[in-house]
C-alpha cells in the first residue's frame, strides 16, 4: 500500500460557492492555512464522514493532499492552489479578498 | 424576431416559481444535496472551482438588444459585471449566490429567457449557423425550424433522462459555420428540386471518444422532420448504454450497433410514429414569419467605401465584414477576442455598447456565434463607419476574426471543476505573443482551439491546430493536435506527440508556425491546406526535430 500523504478536507460553500477547508476545531475556513493537517489515514475518514454531515454548510466534500509550510497547511497539487487564489484571468475570488 | 408564446411565458414563469422553493428548501436544510443537485442542473447551475455557474441559453444564438441589456443589468448586480460566451450559443455567468439564483432566472424571464435544459442528459440549447438569415450563401433561415425544434425538445416528457446529454446544430447553408458534424444530431438544409428538406447527420461528437458524424439520411422533408427526429431519439433511448456514462452518447450507440442497424430501427421507428404527427403549416408560417427579414433600407454605400482609406478600418473590414444577402449590407463579427483579453468575455459596459448598435444599426438583432463572438448580422454599408467608430472607442474593433488569436478556449481550470490544466492563459499568451512577432497577419487564416480536459468543450480536436491541457504527473501539459476541421469538411486533428509544459506550449507553436511559413507554397496557402498537401511530417519536425536531436 503506498504510504497515506497528509490531506486537508476541503469543500465548497453552499452559499456562496467558495472554496473552503475543514479546521481542527470544526469550522469551515475561506483560508487554507486554517486548515486541519491530517497525518493519519482513519482519521482523515473520520472527518470526511463529518464533513458529509454538514451538508447544510458546505457541497462535495473529498480529501485533498497537502503538506505544512510556514504559515499552515498549503495545497500540494495545482488545482487546489487554484482553490486558494481564483482564477488567473481576472483578480476575482480570494485573491480579490486578500488584496 | 420570434417572441413567445404564452405557453412558453407560463411555463418558464412556473418553473422559476417551482426552483425558487427549492432552492428555498436547499438553504433551509429541507433537501440534501444529493436531492438538489439533479433539480439544479435541470436548471443550469453547476458548482466549479471558486463560486456557482449560471448558464443561460440563447437559443439559436439569437438576441435583441433589449435582452442583451438585461444580460448586462444581471452582469452588474447579481455576478462581477461581466459574461461568458460559449461555444455552445450559451452565455456562463461565474459568480452567482445560491441564493441570488431564483432572482436572475426571473430578470431572465422578464426577457423571454431562461436556463432551462442546459445541463442534464435532455435536449440541449438547439444551436445554429450565427449567420443566419443573413448569409450570402445561405438556402433558407434555419431559425423557424431550429425554433420549432426548441418547441418540441423543451419539457419532452419522454427525453428528459435520456442517457446521456443530447446536442442539436442546424445550418441553412452548403458552407457549415454550426459543426454539425461534431454534434448528436447534425441538420444541413439541403434543395431536391422545388423541395428543402435537411440532410441528417447523426452520431458526431467530440470530448474523450471524437467521431465525425455520418448521414443517415440525405434527405428529410421538412414535414418529415420532427418524427425523424423523434425515432431517432426514441431508438437512442432505448438502444443508448446506461450502464457506462463513457459509452452513453448517441455516437457510442450508432458505432457500436453499425450505421446501417441504427438506421433500421429508425426507419422502423418513423413508419410508427409518421401518422401521429401532422406538421401544422399555418403555426410553422407564423414561425417563418417571426423570423422574416427586417425591411432593408435603400441607401448609398459612400460612406463605407471612403472609410476604407483608413487603414486601421479596411483591415477591420477585411477580416470582420462577411457578405450579407443584400448587396448594401454586411455582416458584421465583433470580435470577444482582443488580444490578451479572455475568448468569449464581455463586460456589462460592452454588452450595453453591443445593444445600443444593435438597437441604431442592427434591426435589433445580435448573434452569438459558437467561436465566441458576437455579431450584428444586418448592417447597412453606410453605417458602418459608424459601427466601427463606436466599436472603437468600446475596446470591441478587434481586426482578427478567423486570425490567430481569434481562438476557442473553455473555461478550464480557471473555473471548471472537470479540467484538468487552464486554458484561458495559453489563449492570451498566444494571443499577446504573436501579436509583439508581428506575424499574425502574415500567418493568415488560422484555427487554434483550446480545451482544458478530455470533454473537449474547447473543440480542439477540429482546430487546425488543438490544444489540449492535461495533468502529467501534477503538472500542467499541453497535447497538439493537427489537421482538424470544424467545417462541413469535418475532420479529426491528429495527435502530434508527447505534449509540452505549460512554459514551453508558446514556444512550440511559435517553432510550428514558422515552420509553415517556411514551407508553404505562397502567400495564399494556410496552414490548413499545407498541412493538407505536405501531411504531419514538417510539423513535426519543427515541433520536435530539435528536441530530438539534443536527446540523441
Ligand atoms: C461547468 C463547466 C462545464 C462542465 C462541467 C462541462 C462538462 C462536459 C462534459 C462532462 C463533457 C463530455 C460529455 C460527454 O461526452 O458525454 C462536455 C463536452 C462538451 N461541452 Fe462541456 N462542460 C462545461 C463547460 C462547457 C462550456 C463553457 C461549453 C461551451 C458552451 C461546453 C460545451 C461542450 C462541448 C462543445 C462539448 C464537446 C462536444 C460534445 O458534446 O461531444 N462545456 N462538457
Ligand atoms: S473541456 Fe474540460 S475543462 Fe474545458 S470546460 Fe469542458 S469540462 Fe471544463
Amino acid at each position: 500500500m503506498p504510504r497515506f500523504t497528509p490531506k486537508t478536507v476541503t469543500a465548497n460553500d453552499l452559499r456562496s460557492g467558495d472554496a473552503v477547508w475543514l479546521t481542527a476545531d470544526d469550522r469551515w475556513s475561506p483560508n487554507h492555512h486554517d486548515a486541519e493537517l491530517i497525518e493519519d489515514e482513519a482519521h482523515a475518514q473520520l472527518r470526511l464522514l463529518h464533513a458529509h454531515r454538514q451538508g447544510q454548510i458546505v457541497v462535495g466534500a473529498y480529501l485533498a493532499d497537502a503538506r505544512q509550510g510556514p504559515a499552515g497547511p498549503e495545497p500540494v497539487h495545482f488545482r487546489e492552489e487554484f482553490r486558494t487564489r481564483g482564477p488567473s484571468n481576472y483578480v476575482h475570488g480570494k485573491q480579490a479578498e486578500r488584496a | 424576431m420570434y417572441r413567445y408564446s404564452d405557453f412558453d411565458e407560463a411555463f418558464t414563469r412556473a418553473r422559476v416559481a417551482q426552483f425558487t422553493q427549492q432552492v428555498e428548501r436547499r438553504l433551509s436544510g429541507a433537501l440534501t444535496e444529493d436531492e438538489f443537485r439533479p433539480l439544479r442542473l435541470m436548471n443550469g447551475l453547476y458548482l466549479q472551482l471558486h463560486a456557482y455557474m449560471l448558464r443561460v441559453a440563447i437559443p439559436y444564438g439569437t438576441l435583441n438588444s433589449r435582452q442583451m441589456r438585461q444580460l448586462a443589468h444581471i452582469a452588474d448586480t447579481w455576478d462581477k459585471g461581466y459574461g461568458h460566451f460559449t461555444t455552445r450559443q450559451n452565455i456562463q455567468f461565474n459568480w452567482p449566490k445560491l441564493g441570488d439564483v431564483p432572482a436572475i432566472l426571473t430578470a431572465l424571464a422578464d426577457v423571454e429567457m431562461h436556463a432551462i435544459q442546459t445541463s442534464g442528459n435532455t435536449i440541449r440549447n438547439v444551436t445554429a449557423d450565427h449567420f443566419a438569415g443573413a448569409a450570402a450563401d445561405e438556402i433558407a433561415d434555419p431559425r423557424p425550424i431550429a425554433e420549432l425544434l426548441r418547441q418540441w425538445s423543451t419539457d419532452h416528457p419522454e427525453f428528459q433522462f435520456l442517457p446521456r446529454k443530447f446536442k442539436i446544430a442546424i445550418t441553412g447553408s452548403p458552407n457549415d459555420r454550426a459543426v454539425t458534424r461534431a454534434h448528436d444530431i447534425g441538420l444541413r438544409m439541403v434543395r431536391q428540386g422545388d423541395a428543402a428538406g435537411f440532410e441528417v447527420i447523426v452520431g458526431g461528437g467530440l470530448g474523450r471518444t471524437p467521431m465525425i458524424g455520418q448521414i443517415i439520411n440525405p434527405f428529410v422533408t421538412v414535414d418529415d422532420l420532427l418524427p425523424y427526429l423523434e425515432a431517432i431519439l426514441a431508438t437512442y433511448n432505448e438502444a443508448g448504454r446506461r450502464d457506462n456514462k463513457y459509452k452513453a452518447r448517441i455516437k457510442i450507440t450508432v458505432f457500436e450497433n453499425g450505421l446501417d442497424a441504427f438506421r433500421a430501427e429508425v426507419d422502423r421507428r418513423f413508419a410508427e410514429l409518421r401518422p401521429r404527427f401532422t406538421l401544422n403549416r399555418a403555426f410553422l408560417a407564423e414561425i417563418e414569419a417571426a423570423f422574416a427579414p427586417p425591411a432593408f433600407r435603400n441607401a448609398p454605400v459612400d460612406a463605407h467605401l471612403l472609410a476604407l482609406g483608413n487603414p486601421a478600418y479596411a483591415d477591420w473590414a477585411q477580416t470582420n465584414l462577411t457578405e450579407h444577402r443584400n448587396a448594401q449590407y454586411a455582416i458584421v463579427t465583433i470580435s470577444l477576442k482582443a488580444h490578451g483579453e479572455t475568448p468569449g468575455d464581455a463586460s456589462s459596459a460592452q454588452m450595453r455598447v453591443l445593444a445600443d448598435l444593435a438597437q441604431t444599426y442592427g434591426h435589433d438583432e445580435l448573434r452569438i456565434s459558437h467561436e465566441q463572438n458576437v455579431i450584428l448580422p444586418h448592417v447597412h454599408k453606410g453605417d458602418l463607419p459608424a459601427v466601427w467608430a463606436a466599436l472603437t472607442e468600446a475596446g470591441l474593433a478587434t481586426a482578427n476574426v478567423g486570425l490567430l488569436s481569434d481562438i476557442i478556449a473553455c473555461p478550464g481550470m480557471d473555473y471548471c471543476a472537470l479540467a484538468t490544466a487552464r486554458s484561458i492563459p495559453v489563449a492570451q499568451a498566444l494571443a499577446t505573443h504573436f501579436r509583439d512577432l508581428g506575424l499574425e497577419q502574415e500567418i493568415g487564416a488560422l484555427k487554434i482551439k483550446i480545451s482544458g480536459c478530455i470533454n473537449a468543450c474547447g473543440h480542439h480536436h477540429v482546430g487546425h491546430i488543438g490544444i489540449l491541457g492535461l495533468d502529467r504527473a501534477g503538472v500542467e501539459n499541453y497535447q497538439i493536435t493537427l489537421g482538424g476541421d470544424a467545417t462541413e469538411n469535418a475532420a479529426i486533428g491528429e495527435r502530434a506527440g508527447p505534449g509540452f509544459a505549460y512554459d514551453q506550449i508558446v514556444p512550440a507553436i511559435e517553432r510550428l508556425l514558422r515552420a509553415y511559413l517556411d514551407v508553404r507554397a505562397d502567400a495564399q496557402e494556410t496552414f490548413a491546406d499545407a498541412f493538407r498537401r505536405l501531411g504531419p511530417d514538417p510539423f513535426k519536425e519543427a515541433l520536435y526535430g530539435t528536441a530530438a536531436r539534443d536527446a540523441a
